[in-house]
């Protein structure tokens, strides 16, 4: 019992963490149709950063906001590269997206070297009936669900948030009711990026990151945001749960290198179900 | 009266053939202006060249009065939306995904200055500015004949409906120059005399637009002036009666659309 409380725990919070990727790739994508394969990067930046600046002596929260801060800089700066032309196509801008994540491998191993590396979180565990649970996972499941209130807020609620959505869903439109949809969708990108950033931070003190840790996130995190259709950011964060919990229950009771393998196959099952229906890329292609 | 709007010799080509060559026209404030024109004799490329969808490759376009007037013929569409330039598409550009109100609600997008700050915490100032515009977009529903269709999806109406959620969101823009392409085409006749009057009773306030259409008899009834294109050059300019009566008109026409 103590050890199945444990590995859900866990496995929210490291769900948490994915949702967090998912959410960026879901603003982004729900702004630009492009679909950001450079997401993963932001939280090994965030993470790798916030490590730094706490080695430096930066106390905690200082050194997790500015970390946060520099990925959604990095958040524009790939918006920039990939979508900063005045119309670009979706599908070039994804290239793009991944080229400057194989890019940022360069960068990131001369800053940081290629060994995984870690920071101290909120230290301390709880003991929850039975199960040792580090108090880090609450931090991430509280922040996880305050930023997602947000995102539901901004998109459902607020008119700015539709105006966002007006972006993609009709840029030819959207440009006649005046909105800029380049400049709307660098704010996604930068937005994208500070939620990877705040993804890495959090995920950091409760697994090392490397910097090839990108590829498991994306995967996880692309493979939540797409059971919405990339759209959606509460179905993706079901999704990033459910994700979280089933690795740590495979990695719990079976073997920790199946872990990945799951996450694929949900996804394949995903996309292939998806492929059946009209999707929002589908949408995007009969236009 | 002064221009509104001051298009000067513009020209624009695709692949090397003149859409749109060396056409000038003035609009005044309050005037409504059609441009009428046999198929592919350049008018929707005309409009574009005013909304900013297109940038032409030669001449001006000049849009404002007095002190106020300038070049827009370089701006991004978004920046001439925000001047007061508000578009009616002929082929249905709504925002799908969203209820009719929300459209017409990003319609207000133009005049709306507030950030990202202030919407995500809902501040009072934001609420307001919200309200504000829903009311609004409600009025402009309810103008077209579409408030009780207000909380459903967009892209579930019929076209003609889609077509006068347009002529909403454009509406709630508050424009000061309204551009329309074709909007009776493909509306049954009941929708297009709707359209009509709606169109009058904007004429009416003082509102200028510029209505480009294929059909003569629609526009004969609405259109202050009409200016004729063919081959994408300017070939008559006129009252619609003087219009008809213009011989060039008449063989344009005729050219287009041999009798039977």
């Amino acid at each position: 019992m103590s050890a199945f409380v444990q590995y859900l725990i866990s496995g929210i919070a490291v769900g948490c963490g994915f949702a967090l990727l998912a959410g960026g790739l879901v603003t982004i994508h729900r702004v630009t149709r492009v679909v950001n394969f450079a997401q993963g990067m932001f939280a090994v930046v965030g993470g790798m950063t916030a490590g730094s600046l706490l080695a430096r002596g930066l106390p905690h929260g200082a050194a997790e906001a500015a970390a946060v801060a520099v990925t959604g800089a990095v958040g524009l700066a790939v918006g920039l590269a990939a979508t900063g032309r005045r119309g670009t196509d979706a599908r070039a801008a994804l290239i793009v997206t991944l080229g400057v994540g194989f890019l940022a491998y360069a960068v990131e191993i001369m800053i940081w070297g290629d060994g995984p590396r870690s920071h101290e979180g909120i230290g301390g565990a709880v003991t929850l009936a039975g199960a040792h649970i580090q108090k880090q996972s609450f931090l991430v499941i509280g922040v996880t669900a305050a930023v997602f209130a947000l995102l539901a807020l901004f998109f459902g609620r607020t008119y700015l948030g539709k105006a966002l959505s007006a972006c993609a869903s009709n840029p030819y439109a959207a440009r006649a009711v005046g909105i800029d949809v380049v400049r709307m969708g660098l704010v996604a990108f930068a937005l994208g990026g500070a939620l990877g950033g705040i993804a890495g931070v959090l995920l950091v003190p409760l697994q090392p990151v490397s910097y090839d840790s990108d590829v498991l996130l994306i995967t996880n995190g692309f493979a939540a945001a797409v059971l919405g259709g990339l759209d959606r950011p509460g179905v993706a964060l079901a999704g990033a749960l459910t994700l979280g919990v089933a690795e740590a229950m495979v990695a719990g009771y079976g073997e920790a290198s199946y872990q990945t393998v799951v996450a694929l196959g949900l996804m394949l099952a995903i996309m292939t179900w998806r492929a059946s229906r009209r999707s929002a890329l589908q949408e995007e292609a009969a236009r | 009266m002064t221009a509104l709007l001051e298009i000067g010799s513009v020209g624009r080509a695709f692949g090397g053939v003149y859409a749109v060559r060396d056409v000038s026209m003035a609009v005044a404030e309050g005037e409504t202006r059609a441009v009428i024109g046999p198929n592919g004799a350049g008018k929707s490329t005309l409009l574009n060249l005013v909304s900013g969808h297109l940038v032409p490759d030669h001449g001006t376009v000049v849009y404002g009065t007095g002190d106020g007037a300038r070049r827009i013929d370089r701006l991004a569409p978004h920046a001439r939306a925000r001047l007061g330039i508000a578009v009616v598409f002929q082929a249905a550009r709504l925002f799908r995904g969203m209820t009719a109100l929300e459209n017409v609600m990003v319609g207000a997008h133009a005049r709306t200055r507030h950030g990202f700050l202030a919407a995500t915490l809902r501040l009072p100032r934001h609420r307001r500015e919200e309200a504000a515009i829903r009311a609004d977009a409600l009025a402009a529903l309810d103008r077209v004949g579409l408030r009780d269709w207000a909380h459903r999806s967009a892209e579930a109406l019929p076209l003609g409906q889609q077509r006068s959620l347009q002529v909403a969101r454009a509406l709630c823009a508050r424009p000061r120059l309204l551009l329309l392409d074709e909007p009776a085409s493909g509306l049954r006749a009941a929708e297009r005399e709707a359209l009509a009057r709606l169109l009058e009773g904007l004429r009416g306030e003082g509102m200028t637009m510029v209505l480009v259409e294929h059909d003569v008899a629609f526009v004969a009834r609405l259109a202050d002036r009409v200016g004729v294109l063919d081959l994408g050059r300017l070939i008559a300019e006129g009252t619609p009666d003087e219009i008809r009566a213009d011989p060039a008109v008449v063989s344009a026409y005729l050219g287009a659309e041999p009798t039977p």
